[in-house]
């Protein structure tokens, strides 16, 4: 049994966090926070310069074509260091909706261009309140033109590109739904920025008005598609959401053994040590639950569904639990703008909503496991 | 990332699948399967005598404690094929429950710190299952806190007199021998006067009486010692250096992986899909499922976690710190898993009896048992200490009778 990442995978990890070390520090993180700039353009063309942005597209749509497992690592490392470019969106939405349902003209027109990172890309799919759902889809698409709002649409303001879920027929069944790709340049596209509890990570109200767009994959396949988009994100989303949950346990126990209160560091007081070990005990569980998803996914195994919903809950929780523990950890000073206490805390809820609520996940894992359990 | 054997491994596998196929006692393989793990009862069956004949086939064919060194008694076996042998003995693995004290702590202490001879004496027959061994530590006075034990223990010429009380002791009422840690000098502080031997457990003046614990069962003795008489030749370390000798046995207690740790996720998962509410099955409850939800991701971490660490021992590595999460995970998971269950019952929850429909009284008697799971091998609280110190790097706590001689430390709260 080899259940763990690979010699060459762990040195790309490392590779990613020296990285992103050097040129994600917080105070890039910052700039984005505070407004400075809608995403760091120059982070973005050095992850594309690395190749990270490829890692999962194969060498002839211009990736570096290592795999999903490579993939993981990276996206890890993106969550640790809070990077503020629309990596998920690009990577995880537009990228994995492309290679599993594009043509071969879309693989190649808008693969190389992620890859290179010429391209943003997302997935336009909420319309309002509520959670992924076949129902809530009320943008139509009729003869290719598209009418209707999504939002939140992720980094929906800065996409080049959006994959967009439409309501193509009213049966009431998921063959309602198809997907089209959309050039956000277009003037029948209008995105408005909005604000967000995470602003280092762009939201956007996105009109279309009598927007011509080309289908991709087949027409009633949308919510299909949508779906396995999903899965796959979910455990890449749970990656992002580990590495960020290691880092706050990690900037929690290092200020409990530098903090000294009434004569001693406050790592020695037994309820800031549980604290922190059960801020370890969900970061571990976590961690294991990504694994299996990391595998599933990596090898498009049939447990995929149930995997990625266990790591996406798993990561969720443990992420929450590690950002909002780290602040009280900290005290007074983890509530200051100054300490990044905040930039995780933010992260960390901000995360817990893409792609679907926690209750949305935790209703699906269970559906998921019964479907097993009766087969 | 694979979940595949190697060659070797895959090998392995096959033969000890071939071998249990061929001789593990199959009519009781339906009961072992449905028992919870703890103290297996086998209806028809003494559950002792069929474990001590399963232990002794294996022993015969050398698939007994595979870790150790065949001189001993085991097979000098991998870590890996250990956890690979746990895998496929299953359900069978259950009786070894009777052993796990003497072959996870007693014969791992001996093998340190006795002698040649006596190794070569004791440790086959511990293997075998013909001597069965308890560990003595714990006192009224020291449990969490052992090092603050009392029983104490006295030179005289060439043997030690002890006298003093032990308490949670597993099977001391059907043990053979026993690890003993006394206190040998008072005078000292608490860690630098104790001294470990090992003992006949039929020696003159041992008395064992069974704890009847909170819900009803007696797993646990209390065991008297009045003038107990040790030869200095079973003294396992230094004098006074027990504490040390102490830290071997301990470590070796958290080291078992492979076994899994039973979170009765599973029981709560199918008791929800059969259970009738007034509104349709519990499954179909929103609220049921969030909860089945949080529960499912922390029973398949636990999962996941241990094949991570059998990827290290595969691999030849050290398994990494993750798995001292096992036990504080899976103990308060259990309590929680059966409240649950029986607030789903409503009123009729409470009944406890063997006849009642749902569940026969099962997740009843999970939350009776529940908080003994929290406490024994660690509560809860030191599992987070140990956590916080040796995984996290996080500072002891400040002791303050660390450099008081024993004598001089506070036995009352309130005078």
């Amino acid at each position: 049994m080899n259940f763990d990442f690979s010699d060459e995978q762990k040195q790309l990890r490392d590779q990613a966090r020296k990285f992103l070390a050097e040129k994600c520090p917080p105070r890039a993180v910052r700039a984005v926070l505070e407004g400075k700039t809608p995403y760091d353009r120059e982070l973005w063309k050095g992850l594309a310069e690395m190749g990270f942005l490829g890692v999962a597209i194969p060498e002839s749509y211009g990736g570096t074509g290592a795999g999903h497992l490579e993939l993981c690592v990276i996206a890890e490392e993106i969550g640790r260091a809070l990077a503020p470019v629309p990596f998920s969106s690009t990577v995880y939405l537009a990228a994995e909706a492309i290679l599993l349902a594009g043509s071969q003209a879309q693989k190649q027109k808008w693969l190389p261009l992620i890859a290179s990172g010429a391209a943003i890309g997302t997935l336009a799919l909420f319309e309002g309140k509520g959670n992924p759902s076949p129902q809530a889809i009320k943008l139509s698409a009729a003869g290719g033109v598209l009418d209707g709002v999504k939002k939140p649409v992720p980094d929906g303001a800065i996409a080049d590109f959006a994959i967009v879920a439409a309501r193509t027929a009213s049966s009431g069944r998921d063959t309602d739904i198809s997907l089209f790709l959309v050039d956000m340049k277009a003037d029948a596209v209008q995105a408005k920025p909005l604000n967000n509890v995470d602003p280092t990570r762009n939201q956007a109200e996105v009109t279309f008005s009598r927007c011509r767009a080309e289908p991709l994959g087949v027409a009633g396949e949308g919510w299909s598609i949508v779906s396995q988009v999903l899965d796959r994100a979910a455990v890449l989303m749970a990656f992002e959401q580990v590495g960020g949950a290691d880092r706050a346990l990690e900037m929690g126990r290092d200020y409990a053994l530098d903090r000294i209160a009434f004569g001693r560091p406050i790592g020695s007081f037994q309820a800031i040590k549980h604290m922190l070990a059960d801020m370890y005990v969900s970061a571990t569980l976590a961690r294991s639950n990504c694994y299996y998803g990391a595998w599933a996914l990596s090898t498009d195994a049939s447990e995929l569904p149930e995997a990625a919903a266990a790591a996406r809950i798993s990561a969720t929780q443990a992420f929450q639990h590690c950002a909002k523990n780290n602040i009280q950890v900290h005290g007074g000073m983890g509530f200051t703008w100054e300490f990044d206490c905040h930039l995780y805390y933010r992260r960390a809820n901000a995360t817990a909503l893409a792609l679907g609520s926690l209750s949305y996940w935790e209703d699906a894992l269970i559906d998921r496991m019964r479907r097993r359990n009766a087969a | 990332m694979n979940f595949e054997d190697t060659p070797q491994e895959a090998a392995f596998r096959a033969e000890a699948r071939a071998w249990i196929a061929a001789n593990a006692p199959r009519q009781y393989e339906q009961e072992l399967k449905k028992s919870s793990l703890g103290r297996t009862q086998l209806a028809g069956a003494n559950i002792l005598e069929v474990a001590k004949a399963w232990q002794k086939k294996k022993a015969d064919a050398g698939w007994a404690c595979l870790h150790w060194p065949k001189e001993y008694g085991g097979r000098g076996a991998s870590p890996i094929e250990r956890v690979i042998w746990q895998q496929e003995e299953g359900a069978f693995g259950k009786l070894s429950y009777t052993f796990i004290i003497g072959h996870g702590m007693c014969g791992p202490t001996m093998m340190a710190f006795a002698s040649e001879d006596q190794k070569r004496r004791y440790l086959p027959k511990l293997a075998s299952g013909e001597n069965i061994w308890c560990q003595l530590f714990s006192e009224p006075a020291g449990g969490s806190d052992v090092a603050g034990l009392r029983t104490r223990a006295e030179r005289r010429g060439d043997d030690w007199i002890v006298n003093g009380q032990k308490i949670w002791t597993s099977g001391a009422h059907y043990s053979d021998y026993g690890i003993l840690l006394t206190r040998t000098d008072p005078s000292v502080p608490k860690h630098k006067g104790l001294t470990m031997f090992f003992l006949d457990m039929k020696s003159p003046g041992i008395e064992i009486k069974p704890i009847k614990q909170a819900n009803g069962a007696s797993d646990f003795n209390e065991v008297y010692f009045t003038d107990v008489r040790i030869p200095d030749a079973h003294r396992l370390g230094a004098v006074n250096d027990g504490w040390n000798v102490s830290l071997t046995t301990l470590m070796n207690e958290r080291m078992s992986i492979g076994a899994g740790v039973p979170t009765r996720y599973t029981d709560l998962f199918e008791f929800c899909c059969n259970l009738m509410l007034a509104d349709g099955l519990a499954i179909e409850d929103r609220n049921v499922r969030s909860k089945l939800a949080n529960w499912a991701v922390r029973a398949s971490g636990l999962k996941y976690t241990s094949m991570r660490a059998i990827s290290a021992l595969s691999k030849g590595e050290r398994p990494g710190p993750e798995n001292s999460i096992g036990k504080l995970v899976a103990g308060s998971m259990i309590q929680d898993i059966a409240a649950f269950a029986m607030d789903l019952e409503g009123a009729a929850g409470v009944l406890s009896g063997p006849d009642e429909a749902e569940t026969a009284g099962k997740f009843q008697a999970m939350l009776l048992r529940a908080p003994g799971t929290r406490v024994e091998g660690g509560t809860d609280e030191i599992m987070r200490n140990i956590i916080a110190e040796r995984v996290l790097g996080l500072p002891g706590d400040i002791r303050v009778d660390k450099d008081v001689p024993f004598n001089k430390i506070p036995t009352k709260g309130r005078a």
